[in-house]
């Protein structure tokens, strides 16, 4: 039997006035996998991402998890059938606790509502209290438990990059997309950062997505990968195909490289 | 601290509350119960416009609106039909104007849930806009307001207004509706319902990658606030005895902002405590409109300066703390005994 895919783009394009960003994008992401999308700045990554997580309305092309179609459906229906994500530029809730942030995550999934809340109604004081030591669980899983009541912004670098993640896991998905989450690293963090990665996908059952320039931390964590250029798909497949493939080569390197390589 | 302490604290503020409230009906002269009552009133006003702006990060200045709605729809409720009949000299109320009757509590509430169903009305179209296009967009709402209610007169009586309404509210209505505002507005901002409008005024794309409707969230926290506008403008119009269109002006909103932003953006003790400096403040400035004597010189007395002294403040708060009184920091029992014991930030 195949792998089981969950994660299916179909022609993706996504065209801004003239610029086409990206240019049918197709993937097929299996089940557990942690895929990686390459490409020089401005190669359309983000674009990906943001079509794939609803924010933006692709021009044409399909976007499927679990086999149902998220195409332009807005980004609350993507977070509710599964997908989170993380930010290039991290966008905490600055003026938030840690905990906060990451309880705001857990909202999604939550059932009592305001009025329970103002009523102090038992369903609401339970599900409030199961929230809150989940969050806790999950910042326990990051490392920053012992930052729970500082505010967000507060926290150093490193630390907010590994909230931002917990936040999108309290979403409780099931394809996670992270945009460069080793910028800014040094090397010792950037390792961290992968062992960090590899874990959450057997803890959480996830299929990971990760858009990242530190060629360390993608050839080391990926199985496969994507590799983008001027929006157009020049190669996929394992790391070590991408490592010689001459046309990835021109794109990051310039085309007289290749002869060289 | 224990839950039960902190319960236990709250309902102590209450009875003192109370208390006081007891105390001032029977000591204190009509001038200074209708400054305790206006100051009621403002913080219910300024707690439901922190809601939306403080708290949700929307920028309206629709508050006058929401009051007017709240206000006409109490009065035309608690006036009996022999003193609307005698009221409406232009036109005649429309049957439905004229028998209209209820007790003030049920008033109140009704002028609260249509100022509630008229910001869910104007907030499906609106609230898609961002900061300042929602502020001029909301100020065009109160303005369209103002002037239907001056050209329907078989509903409104026109330009003439409403007088000798009847004024049911006392200390304790004001001060009752301004405890169940505030227990509210707190529970709902400590959920984490509140949580979400926090988020969503912080960073509404983050938000939106969280799983939240921002939409819908916005809808539901300008509602809310509006329900309270209305309920303040329906307790101004019982407190005042008399509306009329003129009255529901854009100063009216500004007097709101002034306390909102003077108390903390997103903090409710603050505007807890800019709404009783404010009032109390407005007040004691009406000197100032008075001829002022200083030995011989006398400087003469400009009616208005009052709002000149204010304005200046407000700029001045601006300029200097941006943030208000309280910034975004709430009173708490912990923090205040922290404070008397000298700690900082116990963990």
């Amino acid at each position: 039997m195949n792998p089981e895919i969950i994660f299916e783009a179909k022609g993706l394009t996504m065209r801004f006035g003239g610029l086409t960003a990206v240019s049918e994008f197709s993937a097929a992401i299996e089940k557990g996998s942690i895929t990686g999308l390459i490409g020089p700045n401005g190669a359309g990554k983000t674009t990906c991402f943001n079509m794939i997580t609803g924010f933006y309305r692709p021009t044409e092309g399909q976007v499927f998890l679990k086999g149902r179609d998220l195409t332009g459906k807005p980004p609350y229906t993507a977070c509710k059938a599964g997908i989170a994500r993380t930010f290039q530029n991290i966008r905490l809730f600055n003026n938030e606790t840690v905990l906060e942030n990451v309880m705001i995550g857990c909202h999604l999934r939550q059932k009592s509502n305001w009025f329970q809340a103002v009523l102090f109604m038992p369903g609401y004081i339970k599900e409030d209290r199961a929230m809150r030591e989940r969050s806790l669980e999950l910042l326990e899983t990051v490392g920053l438990a012992h930052l729970a009541n500082e505010q967000a912004d507060s926290l150093p670098y490193g630390a907010q990059r590994r909230l931002e993640i917990a936040r999108a896991l309290a979403t409780e998905p099931h394809f996670l997309l992270l945009d460069e989450p080793a910028a800014g690293m040094n090397p010792q963090e950037s390792q961290e950062l992968m062992q960090f990665v590899r874990d959450i996908r057997t803890d959480f059952d996830l299929t990971i997505l990760v858009i990242e320039h530190d060629m360390k931390v993608v050839m080391g964590i990926c199985e496969h990968i994507y590799v983008l250029d001027y929006g157009v798909t020049i190669a996929q497949g394992k790391p070590e195909e991408i490592q010689s493939n001459p046309k990835v080569i021109e794109a990051y390197l310039g085309e007289e490289y290749v002869s060289h390589a | 601290m224990k839950t039960s302490t902190k319960i236990s604290l709250n309902l102590a503020v209450v009875a003192a509350l109370g208390l006081f409230l007891l105390w001032a009906q029977g000591a204190l002269d009509g001038y200074k119960i209708q400054i305790l009552n206006l100051i009621a009133v403002n913080i219910i006003l300024a707690m439901s416009l922190n809601l939306i702006y403080g708290f949700t990060g929307m920028f309206s200045l629709g508050h006058a609106g929401f009051m007017a709605i709240g206000a006409y729809v109490c009065s035309i409720m608690i006036m009996s039909p022999e003193q609307k009949e005698m009221l409406f000299i232009l036109d005649a109320a429309y049957p439905w104007v004229q028998n209209a009757h209820a007790p003030f509590l049920v008033a109140t509430i009704a002028g609260g849930l249509v100022a509630a169903a008229a910001a869910a009305l104007i907030g499906l179209p609106l609230l898609r806009l961002g900061d300042d296009y929602l502020g001029i967009a909301t100020l065009g709402f109160a303005e369209i307001i103002r002037v239907i209610a001056n050209n329907i007169p078989r509903v409104t009586n026109g330009a003439l207004g409403f007088k000798g309404i009847p004024d049911y509210a006392n200390l304790w209505w004001n001060f009752g509706w301004c405890v169940v505002t505030f227990y509210v507005i707190v529970r709902l901002v400590k959920c984490n319902t509140g949580n979400v409008f926090k988020a969503i005024r912080d960073n509404e794309i983050a938000a939106k990658a969280m799983g939240v409707n921002v939409f819908g969230y916005k809808l539901l926290s300008f509602t809310i606030g509006a329900f309270f506008a209305g309920v303040g403008g329906a307790l101004l119009a019982s407190l005042l005895t008399t509306i009329d269109p003129k009255m529901f002006l854009f100063t009216l909103t500004f007097n709101v902002l002034m306390i909102v932003v003077t108390g903390g953006l997103g903090s409710i003790t603050g505007s807890i405590l800019a709404g009783i400096g404010i009032t109390a403040l407005l007040e004691w400035l009406r000197f100032v409109e008075n001829p002022i004597y200083f030995g011989d010189f006398e400087l003469p007395g400009i009616p208005g300066m009052r709002m000149v002294v204010f304005s200046l403040a407000l700029i001045c708060i601006i300029l200097f703390r941006r943030e208000g009184l309280m910034g975004m920091r709430e009173f708490s029992w912990q923090g205040a005994r922290n404070l008397f014991s000298g700690k900082r930030r116990a963990s």
